[in-house]
């Protein structure tokens, strides 16, 4: 670090008073003379700034105009012109970028929404490449312990598996978020991108009947929980001819449903099998006719429309939406009593 | 339940943090909606007004001068720009000459010689700031502001932004993701200068971000989050690829962010912001306006078969003798140009968009409540939800969402909506946006006349 100048306020010796910086002649900002969104600097945060531009323009790569970058990354992490010159800086001087993943981890124990801090970390960790995959998956576990959603976070992450590896105990790791929160979309989402991509996993087809068992258990545990409904359609993304004939899902449906719990999700997913070619069966045409009788006691000999009429009173909020549904119903309709396709 | 003992009681397990600040929330909000139940319709109608001196004060005064806090924003002084000035146009409200021309040489200052904007004077340009710039000089209109953009040098950093990936980044060496798509593309039509080098591929990259919940994620694999929704969906019609997403998935999706509280959220699970008013709620006008297109390409595909797609290829675009009046169809001209196979409005599903006829598939006076009774201030400005500070970013975007609102049910931007399509009196009513560009609808007329002649 440069000599004995500190960064605590109030302490620092301006720059324009330090001899080592005298052959520097500062540069302000060019705004023009009547700017709008003018920002009333403060004093230390203009000088940082016309010292920066200096060494910018004449691209001085050095170690004070590393320093510099670190002050004015302090005032204000998203200026993305001084990352970019800090990353060229870096290069030049062929610094040790280990110590720089240290840097960005203080940094982004306060900033932890910035696109800059991230987009610097993998820079870094791709210029480190194989060697900083565990202190990476280590780092961002540190952030998502803060904020288990933080999307960043879960970006940078991905990446890292998906360019360094390191998906061994990936799956664990989102078994054990999910434990924590199994409302948390963002691990759902991540055991997507493992039960897809996991080299070692054998791929969605391979693993989709232990994918199911562990869903529904998660369904049945707490049926208003989006989460693990959409998941559970998308271990069938791309194969409609399983969706629909895998007893599990309609079982799922059918229990949801007998168990009076939260039904809309159930509906909606019984809903996306019949538009789908799936035929339904008894129990679930009882189901389905219970709910529709005890809300507008019109029974609807098409299944798939008295889904969408119980979905429109018991999911007001998208009563427009399950309307619009029911009046784009697939051509077929399957009669409810006599199991009769007609057009 | 607002305790998580309580929830524990009643689910015999812990409350899950996603349970306790979604009750958090829920909480404060359904306190203010009944508060609003039990008074008095006529201070109902007070309560649900559009603040707009105070909007126009807090609006203008940071236009003018912002405090040194704002020193986080530096880099992002044309987004401070755009959100303002947008806002005031959405109000109706129109900046005062002085300040007109001292925003147009502001944001000339910003501009790089070599193409493309920067967050503030000498910053490297920077594709989500040359959005804001560009989005802004249109706002404020006029051929000052106009032709203060250089083209040819922006259509040059364009190029430098595209990725062999397909997509785009967002600086020199920057990050990549669907903003940046977006952002790269939007300008570059809005502009004229859209061409066969900066869309290819395009396509693709963000049709790999559509994820398994139907949304659209910033990067492949990451999470469907609404602002990308709106990115991804957006630049998809500005391409003429929309058929290729799974446009079902989306809807379903989509849909499903509209929550008890009224207003929207940007992820599954995650809680209700006021931004998504637009993010979200926009994606709504972009299906609508979509339904539109194909009605007219339908006729235009029966008439003209073959020879629609070769006039395209060499410059002209279908549809031009269909829609010589109406500016508002620069929108479906991008839409109905080259690629065979494009806006394929022969498959089913955008055929069932028409039927929806007049109504919009989300809750647009629920919307609308959620705006004006939990994110608006009273002192001027726009919150993401109450217990928060108002900002120029939400500000923006939660007028945009209402603007969105209470226009959804009108077939075109030319008859103003029927007064039980705005919620609150009549006079909350907004000026209509372009859902593509997000900008002024007047506006948007105003540069495309200008930058087509150019």
């Amino acid at each position: 670090m440069m000599g004995s100048d500190t960064e605590e306020e109030g302490k620092a010796v301006p720059l324009r008073q330090r001899p080592e910086w005298s052959d520097v002649t500062p540069i302000p900002q060019d705004d023009g003379p009547n700017p709008v969104v003018p920002i009333a600097y403060k004093p230390e945060f203009e000088e940082t700034m016309d010292y920066f531009r200096a060494l910018y323009f004449n691209d001085e790569r050095s170690p004070r105009a590393l320093q510099l970058t670190h002050q004015a990354i302090a005032f204000n992490p998203g200026n993305y012109t001084v990352w970019h010159f800090r990353r060229l800086i870096l290069e030049t001087l062929n610094s040790d970028l280990r110590e720089e993943l240290d840097y960005i981890e203080q940094i982004a124990k306060i900033n932890t929404k910035n696109y800059q801090i991230w987009h610097h970390r993998r820079w870094v960790a791709e210029k480190l490449g194989n060697d900083a995959m565990a202190k990476e998956l280590q780092f961002t576990k540190k952030i998502l312990s803060l904020d288990a959603k933080n999307y960043h976070a879960w970006s940078h992450r991905q990446w890292v598996l998906q360019t360094l590896g390191g998906w061994e105990d990936e799956l664990d790791y989102c078994n054990q978020l999910l434990e924590e929160d199994i409302f948390n979309n963002s691990a759902w989402n991540q055991r997507y991108l493992v039960v897809t991509q996991c080299p070692n996993l054998g791929g969605l087809r391979a693993m989709r009947e232990s994918e199911v068992k562990y869903t529904t258990k998660a369904i049945l545990a707490n049926p208003e929980n989006e989460s693990p409904w959409t998941y559970l359609r998308g271990l069938y993304k791309g194969d409609t001819n399983s969706w629909i004939n895998d007893p599990e899902i309609s079982s799922i449906c059918l229990k949801v449903l007998t168990a009076k719990a939260y039904p809309v999700f159930a509906l909606s997913i019984l809903l996306n099998l019949l538009c789908h070619g799936y035929q339904g069966n008894q129990e679930l045409r009882d189901a389905v006719g219970a709910l529709n009788s005890s809300i507008s006691g019109k029974p609807d000999s098409d299944l798939a429309k008295a889904v969408c009429s119980v979905l429109e009173h018991v999911d007001p909020m998208r009563a427009n939406y399950w309307r619009w549904r029911k009046s784009n119903l697939p051509s077929a309709i399957i009669d409810i009593s006599t199991g009769i396709e007609s057009l | 339940m607002e305790s998580a003992s309580e929830a524990s009681a009643v689910k015999g397990r812990r409350a899950t943090v996603t349970e306790i600040d979604q009750w958090m929330v829920q909480g404060q909000v359904f306190r203010i909606y009944d508060i609003f139940a039990n008074i008095p319709r006529n201070a109902q109608t007070l309560m649900l007004e559009l603040q707009r001196d105070k909007h126009i004060e807090y609006l203008t005064k940071g236009l003018r001068q912002l405090g040194s806090s704002f020193v986080v924003l530096d880099a992002n002084r044309p987004w401070l720009c755009y959100w303002i000035l947008h806002s005031l146009a959405l109000l109706g409200e129109s900046v005062d000459h002085e300040l007109e021309g001292n925003a147009i040489d502001f944001l000339d200052h910003c501009q790089d010689p070599n193409g493309g904007y920067g967050g503030g004077p000498g910053q490297l340009p920077h594709l989500a700031t040359t959005y804001a710039a560009v989005n802004s000089l249109i706002t404020l209109g006029g051929e000052k502001a106009l032709s203060s953009i250089n083209r040819g040098k922006l259509s040059s950093f364009l190029q430098r932004m595209k990725q062999p990936s397909g997509a785009f980044s967002m600086h020199d060496a920057g990050e990549i993701d669907v903003r940046a798509c977006y952002t790269a593309i939007s300008v570059a039509s809005i502009l004229n200068i859209l061409d066969d080098e900066l869309i290819v591929g395009v396509g693709n990259y963000i049709l790999s971000c559509q994820t398994y919940e139907g949304g659209i994620a910033g990067e492949p694999g990451s999470e469907a989050h609404g602002g990308y929704t709106f990115c991804g969906l957006a630049t998809m019609v500005l391409i003429d690829e929309v058929n290729r997403l799974d446009l079902a998935g989306l809807i379903n999706w989509v849909v499903f962010r509209q929550g008890v509280e009224c207003g929207f959220q940007g992820r599954t699970n995650k809680l209700v912001d006021g931004c998504y008013s637009f993010w979200q709620g926009g994606v709504f006008a972009l299906l609508q306006k979509l339904h539109t297109v194909c009605g007219e390409t339908q006729a235009l595909s029966d008439s003209e078969g073959d020879s629609a797609t070769d006039s395209a290829s060499e410059g002209e675009v279908p549809g031009d003798n269909l829609c010589e009046e109406d500016q508002t169809c620069h929108f479906e001209h991008g839409a109905q140009s080259n690629a065979p196979g494009s806006v394929d409005c022969s498959s089913g599903y955008t055929q069932n968009l028409r039927r929806s006829e007049t109504e919009p598939l989300f809750q647009s006076m629920a919307l609308q409540q959620y705006v004006l009774l939990c994110s608006q201030d009273q002192e001027g400005g726009f919150r993401d939800k109450p217990g928060k500070a108002r900002d120029y970013y939400h500000t923006c975007y939660c007028l945009g969402g209402l603007s969105v609102c209470q226009y959804i049910w009108s077939k075109n931007g030319n008859a103003p909506p029927l007064p039980k399509a705005v919620l609150g009196p009549y006079s909350n009513l907004l000026e209509p946006i372009h859902p593509v560009y997000n900008v002024v609808l007047q506006q948007y007329q105003e540069a495309y006349e200008f930058f087509s002649r150019s």
